[in-house]
């Protein structure tokens, strides 16, 4: 676009190739291989994140892909048993600690937490990159099992199969399970210290935007949760390898002990994945609706009851497992619990929309999205805490549609919010505001007829996991197969518009939204060190006066 | 392909209409506290869309009022559902009295049945009678399986090393599925068969019809000689070994001054992990069985013990 010249008289004159903002702006800090990837800026990590992450959330879609082909036909045409079964344990693998786990938090977290509180940067940016680092040495132990042949023993590597019979590449997906857990440590402790000493003047806790808010819940998650996880994995390790009985009973060992560790885990697991995308929606809710959130309290502190209830409803995950009657019945009461926080967000949230000034950007369609899928996700899921219910559904396809509607229609819709919000601070342009649009629908109108028929599947018995099925089931696995290739669509479109805005786009305002926060107050996209001077806070976060300029527009 | 898509699953028990009662139940709460949320969402996000010129004064930031009820009163609700669930769980999990006794063996990737106390063994099929409590005690012989029975609303991991057990009265004759719902490896998907529910005289006939040449506690008093069990724990023996007759059921005092019951789990254990719990008494001189004998055999071992009263012991020599 070298014909961007001053001299050009045209009425709509095509966008600069670059304006003085991305001139100093961080993207614009250098050039070289270098300048990447050795850099401490968060917002250059973020980007590295987020160049790392949507290339597993590609490779862990092809897997699904597979699936959803093979899956056409009730007969193992496609692929082999074994074929499939490695097939859905990587989509599992990947998708779980290469994409949901990271996804929120390492990109848009690292690119605004220092940017939201007023920081020039996390607290410790040369851990940021470390932590980028070990994802991706975890990244390479995760294609290595894959090209090697792949794994067969589900993500959830229930033992004694996966230390006694798994015959896959077992310790290879272990390794980097074992190893991106240190990324995600490190990553919450820094998010920790960042909110603890680095917020601006002025900013208090109850100025932190809920985004921070749900990032600092998560953060406490990553950093307990996860050192449980790793030294699971290492007594995995120690019975594959070295025939140490510790869950194998012929060992002397016990295979719900590896049950109860791996899902007071997991289950938190899920928070880590669920929480950073609340904070998301409660931004991208109260920017649509151009008013202070309703109970702000209410919010912040439902995101650190879901952190510390999330660690006691492991059990709900083992109903059927031959744990005490007892036992159950105390976590299924605990599960029904723990939906009290999330209703609270919900209902919150419908109550800032009252008395707003609702625009319907491709954030507030995003958003939208993600409150329906999520509410029909966690409604379900309280379906399954019932527990005579459980008894029936579990490992059915109603679990794997359940866990879809939260974390894929849950959070992955809140990440593609979050990335049509934030684009235009990120990376300086403009985007076409139509194509948004039409992305968001497409995905919640897929994802519904991709997920929806795998209830009805899972109710009328058809259990997960299996390669082949019983011709019955053919119909609602057809109609799932077709709503998947919508969902494909609607996931790659973004790729061309976005991808065309980098380079044709209407250059940004600072704050094309209308909206508040301190990210908005940068440059877009910000300089390399955030803020010229510190920012001092005086007010709350979300003031929209009534007289403000873009609430009556 | 078939066109054909079932709406509901088969019920082939009370139960299974009771959690169908529940689900449907709870599905009527879960529109009815979630579709308010859709409608007001609409509703607000239509009458107040930006550039709209309606009132929006008097806005509020927050109201506990507000907060604690809408907290709390779907809560109350959902416990109502909870105390439901957990009811008819306890219900599926005690133990009928008096129940018609199958064993189950998992393995990648069969089922195996015995039927107490005639011996008759199915491969992939299990008959039960109708109207009659039947109860299954279920192990593995290698990874975790799960029992799956769809039409009974049912399901049971099946653990190897323990013996987990499923309850139920079928009401319906019918053949219905059975399924394995934790992944077990390479052909989880074809681990499965049906189950055979029968008017008690056709079951009776079908016992009669596949009936083995030996009764389970036949089989095992077999096995007992076989694997050199009666060496020591015979009545004659010169060993001094516990006396098993009569045990079934009973207190065991252990060395280690507990008390533990003989049920069908320290019976396994004791064969295969001899000096795990040791009889208060007793020199822990008992080899391992341990990748010796197999858990059918197992089963049928157990099943001797258990039918053996202390005079049958004793005319046996």
């Amino acid at each position: 676009m070298s014909d961007a010249s001053p001299l050009q008289e045209s009425a709509d004159p095509p966008p600069p190739r670059e304006t003085p903002e991305e001139q100093v702006s961080y993207l614009r800090a250098g050039y070289s291989l270098k300048s990447w990837f050795f850099t401490t800026d968060h917002k250059r990590i973020a980007i590295l994140y987020m160049v790392a992450i949507m290339f597993f959330f590609v490779v862990g879609g092809a897997a699904a892909v597979l699936m959803r082909l093979d899956l056409a036909t009730p007969s193992a045409d496609l692929l082999t048993s074994d074929g499939y079964n490695r097939a859905f344990t990587m989509h599992g693998v990947i998708m779980v600690w290469f994409f949901l786990i990271p996804s929120i938090p390492t990109t848009f977290g690292n690119f605004l937490i220092p940017l939201m509180i007023g920081a020039r940067d996390l607290a410790f940016p040369r851990l940021n990159l470390l932590s980028w680092y070990i994802y991706v040495i975890a990244g390479f132990f995760t294609l290595y099992s894959l090209v090697a042949g792949g794994v067969d023993t589900g993500w959830t590597f229930y033992t004694p199969l996966s230390t006694m019979f798994a015959n896959g590449h077992v310790m290879a997906a272990l390794s980097a399970v074992f190893i991106v857990g240190f990324s995600s440590i490190l990553t919450g402790l820094n998010f920790i210290v960042t909110v603890h000493k680095l917020r601006a003047p002025g900013m208090t806790w109850g100025r932190l935007p809920l985004f921070i808010w749900s990032h600092y819940a998560t953060s406490l998650v990553l950093l307990l949760a996860t050192p449980v996880l790793s030294i699971t994995l290492v007594l995995l390790a120690a019975e594959r390898m070295l025939g140490v009985g510790i869950f194998d009973p012929a060992l002397g060992g016990d295979p719900l002990l590896y049950q109860h560790l791996f899902w007071f885990y997991s289950h938190p697991a899920v928070y880590i994945m669920l929480l950073p995308a609340m904070g998301v929606v409660s931004e991208l809710v109260a920017a649509a609706a151009h008013k202070q959130v309703f109970g702000y309290w209410f919010i912040a502190y439902s995101s650190m009851a879901i952190a510390a209830l999330g660690f006691l409803v492991w059990g709900h995950h083992m109903f059927v497992s031959g744990q005490s009657m007892y036992a159950s019945a105390i976590f299924s009461l605990l599960s029904v619990a723990v939906a009290v926080p999330s209703a609270i967000k919900v209902y919150n949230w419908t109550a800032t929309f009252y008395k707003g000034s609702v625009s319907f950007d491709p954030a507030f369609l995003f958003a939208m999205s993600f409150i329906g899928l999520f509410v029909i996700g966690g409604m379900t899921g309280l379906m399954l805490a019932m527990l005579a219910v459980d008894v029936h559904l579990h490992d059915t396809y109603f679990v794997v549609a359940h866990f879809h509607y939260i974390m894929v229609g849950g959070t992955v819709s809140a990440f593609f919010g979050a990335l049509h919000f934030w684009w235009p601070k990120i990376t300086g342009r403009d985007y076409t505001k139509m194509w948004g649009g039409l992305t968001a629908v497409l995905i919640f109108g897929g994802f519904n007829m991709t997920f929806f028929p795998q209830f009805l599947l899972g109710y009328l018995g058809m259990p997960r996991r299996y390669h082949s099925y019983d011709p019955e089931f053919q119909v609602l696995h057809l109609l799932s197969s077709a709503g998947a290739s919508i969902l494909a669509v609607g996931y790659m479109l973004p790729v061309f518009y976005l991808g065309w805005s980098l380079r044709w786009g209407k250059p940004a305002e600072t704050n094309p939204w209308g909206a508040t926060g301190l990210e908005w107050t940068v440059p877009s996209p910000p300089p390399k060190h955030n803020f010229e001077e510190v920012p001092v806070v005086v007010e709350g976060p979300y003031h929209y006066p009534l007289k403000h300029p873009a609430s009556r527009d | 392909m078939s066109f054909v898509t079932p709406l509901w699953p088969p019920q082939a028990s009370a139960y299974a209409e009771q959690v169908d009662r529940l689900f449907l139940g709870f599905s009527a709460l879960t529109v009815l506290l979630v579709l308010p949320v859709f409608i007001l969402i609409g509703i607000f996000a239509l009458k107040y869309r930006r550039g709209r010129d309606v009132d929006r004064t008097h806005r509020t930031r927050g109201s506990v009022w507000l907060e604690t009820s809408w907290a709390a009163g779907p809560f109350l609700l959902v416990l109502g559902f909870f105390a439901w669930g957990v009811a008819l769980y306890v219900d599926a999990q005690t133990e009928p009295v008096g129940a018609l006794e199958i064993s189950g063996t998992a393995k990648q990737w069969m089922w195996k049945f015995s039927h107490h106390p005639g011996g008759q063994r199915e491969i992939n099929e299990l008959h039960v009678p109708a109207g009659e409590p039947v109860k299954i005690t279920l192990t593995s012989q290698d990874v975790i399986h799960s029992l799956y029975l769809p039409a009974l609303r049912l399901k049971q991991d099946v653990l190897p090393g323990r013996y987990t057990t499923l309850s139920f009265t079928a009401d319906r004759p019918g053949t219905y599925a059975l399924r394995c719902a934790e992944f077990c490896g390479a052909n989880h998907a074809v681990m499965g068969g049906r189950i055979v529910v029968q008017t008690p005289r056709d079951y009776a006939q079908w016992l009669s019809r596949s009936g083995a040449d030996k009764s389970l506690a036949e089989r095992g008093k077999l096995l007992f000689r076989q694997y050199g069990c009666s060496g020591c724990h015979g009545p004659a023996s010169s060993v001094k070994a516990p006396d098993l007759a009569g045990l079934y059921g009973r207190p065991v005092s252990l060395e280690s001054g507990e008390t533990i019951i003989a049920d069908d789990q320290y019976i396994r254990d004791s064969i295969l992990f001899p000096h795990r719990a040791i009889a208060a008494g007793y020199p822990p001189i008992m080899p391992t069985f341990r990748n010796v004998i197999e858990e059918e055999d197992l089963i049928a071992l157990t099943a001797f013990i258990r039918n053996t009263r202390a005079e049958d012991w004793r005319e046996e020599e």
